[in-house]
């Protein structure tokens, strides 16, 4: 384990990036998942195949993209094609992971980018769905990426941008979304979490290192489920640390 | 086919598939013309008050900016925009132009959230809000492209974005599931920013194709800005690049650096000081102003703008581009 000091997003981006499985296909979001999928494929999933929904996949990720369209996240990729395109190859049951992030959350995984308040008369216009909502109800599993606070981790969320399991259990399959898909876990700036597979409910499965449970529950503005056993993430190594500081955001826009 | 459940947002532009057929057949000439023409005579001939337009890719990357900047010069107002947009839709709504949205993402990317968009549409300036998807933006532009008059998908589904969408839901005839159905987007006024093209509008896009394909097909009136304008032959030397037959093409714009501040794959990176500059600017009505008195009403026309930024700078993004693996 290493002694140096690290931030909260270099520990989550750390977190984030073990859940990526080598040889898998994932869609990746702008932000904290680009600097996971790089760090992912820089240590234990060189396979890794990124997607970037204007159309870049099997990128060779050598510099931060900046936004999921520009020409870093084509990089000596396999196809550069267009949105159709990925979207479609997600419909049609190809990609494995998506990664998200949004403003709220609520214990179904549900996650709202559009409006905090009413739609039409909003307290604050938020940016919408953006390819998410696409992600959500296409890929196989999810990975909601998001600050923990009782602001973020609410009761309801205020408008249901990209679904999670909706109501609760059967609630995809009802209205139509692919059999199977859905949130897995929530990699959040105090814990990893997963869902209870008989309620599709939110459960703690490992506070990061200094968090308590009653840390965890204090921010979280619904019930979390807490099981007996509780984990603490390993912090990040110091090859990690060297990865995310000296070759994926040297110019330090995230870490 | 029974409708299980409806969206409740406005249909801000149904489609009219014979309309557009009719217009594809009597408004689209088959004959090569010479459709070069300045940004001016572009925006002023094809773009007009209250028509339903749209821009492509986005913001910073590959957008047309020479001819975003020119519509807002113009003054064109009471706009119906689809998009995902970052910079461009930005400028539009700081200017005023905007007056329904069918919108899928409107921000800044790693910055946040728009503070233009945020003020157009908490003080009621942008009337509606018609929400969708990425995805679903550009199935409806596919749908058009098909000559077709819905697309069914299996997103949307079970979410507010569908609530607040025009969008259905039916039982699908075949297999009894739940189905999206989106309608055809049918676009007035499309504008799509290319590497090349020959006076006539033949296009090539290198890199990503994000939908550029789709919008020029659903598009009634086609405006391409290109970086380089090329003789046919070189078109015909790799037609396998070609995205947008000039069939579809009404106006052919020379914009060399059409994308600043976005970037353009393997010609130019994107530039971050004057994207910056738009966001710390656009905090504020004042400075949004300030910025759009100097980078748009500020010169006459993208030369001078290009002045503006200076060849130095250019240069620099030019250094710094992606580049092919030789």
């Amino acid at each position: 384990m290493s002694s140096q000091s690290y931030s909260k997003s270099e520990l989550m981006i750390c977190v984030a990036a073990r859940l990526f499985q080598d040889g898998t296909t994932a869609f990746i979001g702008t932000g904290i998942p680009m600097l996971a999928a790089m760090l992912a494929m820089k240590t234990h999933a060189p396979n890794l195949v990124p997607v970037f929904e204007f159309g870049g996949t099997g990128a060779i990720l050598e510099k931060l993209p900046r936004a999921v369209g520009e020409a870093r996240t084509f990089h000596k990729a396999i196809i550069a094609s267009g949105i159709c395109d990925t979207m479609e190859t997600a419909q049609r049951g190809f990609i494995d992971y998506g990664f998200l992030g949004g403003a709220q959350i609520d214990c179904y995984g549900n996650l709202n980018s559009t409006t905090i308040g009413d739609h039409d008369h909003p307290k604050a216009r938020l940016p919408g769905s953006g390819g998410g909502n696409d992600v959500g109800s296409l890929c196989w599993r999810t990975v909601a990426i998001m600050q923990h606070d009782k602001r973020r981790f609410v009761p309801n969320v205020d408008f249901i941008t990209t679904p999670g399991y909706l109501s609760g259990v059967g609630a995809r399959e009802r209205a139509g979304l692919p059999r199977g898909s859905g949130p897995v876990n929530v990699v959040s700036t105090l814990a990893l979490m997963d869902y209870d597979s008989a309620s599709f409910r939110m459960r703690l499965v490992a506070t990061h290192p200094g968090v308590t449970v009653d840390d965890v529950i204090a921010n979280t503005g619904f019930e979390l489920i807490i099981p007996d056993r509780v984990g603490t993430n390993e912090p990040p190594s110091a090859a990690e640390l060297r990865l995310l500081r000296e070759e994926i955001d040297p110019e330090r826009l995230y870490i | 086919m029974e409708i299980l459940a409806q969206g409740k947002g406005e249909l801000i532009q149904p489609p009219d598939l014979e309309a557009f057929r009719e217009w594809n057949r009597t408004q689209k000439s088959r004959k090569l013309i010479d459709k070069l023409m300045t940004e001016q005579e572009a925006v002023s001939r094809f773009v007009y008050d209250g028509c339903y337009i749209g821009t492509e890719l986005y913001g910073t990357v590959r957008c047309p900016m020479s001819l975003t900047r020119e519509v807002i010069r113009q003054h064109k107002k009471d706009l119906r925009v689809c998009g995902q947009g970052v910079a461009e839709l930005d400028l539009w709504l700081a200017a005023g132009l905007v007056k329904k949205l069918d919108i899928t993402y409107i921000g800044l990317e790693v910055y946040g959230t728009s503070y233009a968009l945020r003020r157009a549409v908490e003080s009621g300036q942008v009337e509606t809000c018609v929400e969708w998807s990425n995805g679903a933006i550009s199935w409806r532009m596919k749908a058009a492209a098909m000559g077709v008059p819905f697309i069914p998908v299996r997103s949307m589904l079970g979410s507010d974005t569908f609530n607040y969408s025009a969008a259905k839901v039916v039982n699908d005839p075949f297999t009894g599931l739940p189905v999206c159905l989106l309608p055809a987007l049918i676009l007035d006024v499309g504008l799509i920013h290319v590497h090349r093209a020959d006076r006539f509008g033949n296009a090539q896009i290198e890199g990503i194709t994000g939908f550029a394909f789709e919008m020029a097909r659903a598009s009634k009136r086609l405006i391409i800005s290109a970086e380089e304008i090329v003789p046919t032959e070189e078109i015909r030397k790799y037609p396998d690049r070609t995205i947008i037959p000039y069939y579809l093409v009404d106006a052919v714009v020379h914009a060399p650096f059409g994308s600043h501040p976005g970037e353009m794959a393997y010609l130019y990176e994107r530039d971050d000081a004057v994207y910056r500059e738009w966001i710390e600017a656009s905090k504020t009505p004042a400075g949004a102003q300030a910025y759009l008195d100097k980078y748009v009403y500020g010169v006459k026309n993208h030369h001078e703008y290009l002045e503006l930024i200076g060849a130095e700078r250019l240069k620099q993004l030019v250094e710094q581009r992606e580049r092919r693996e030789t």
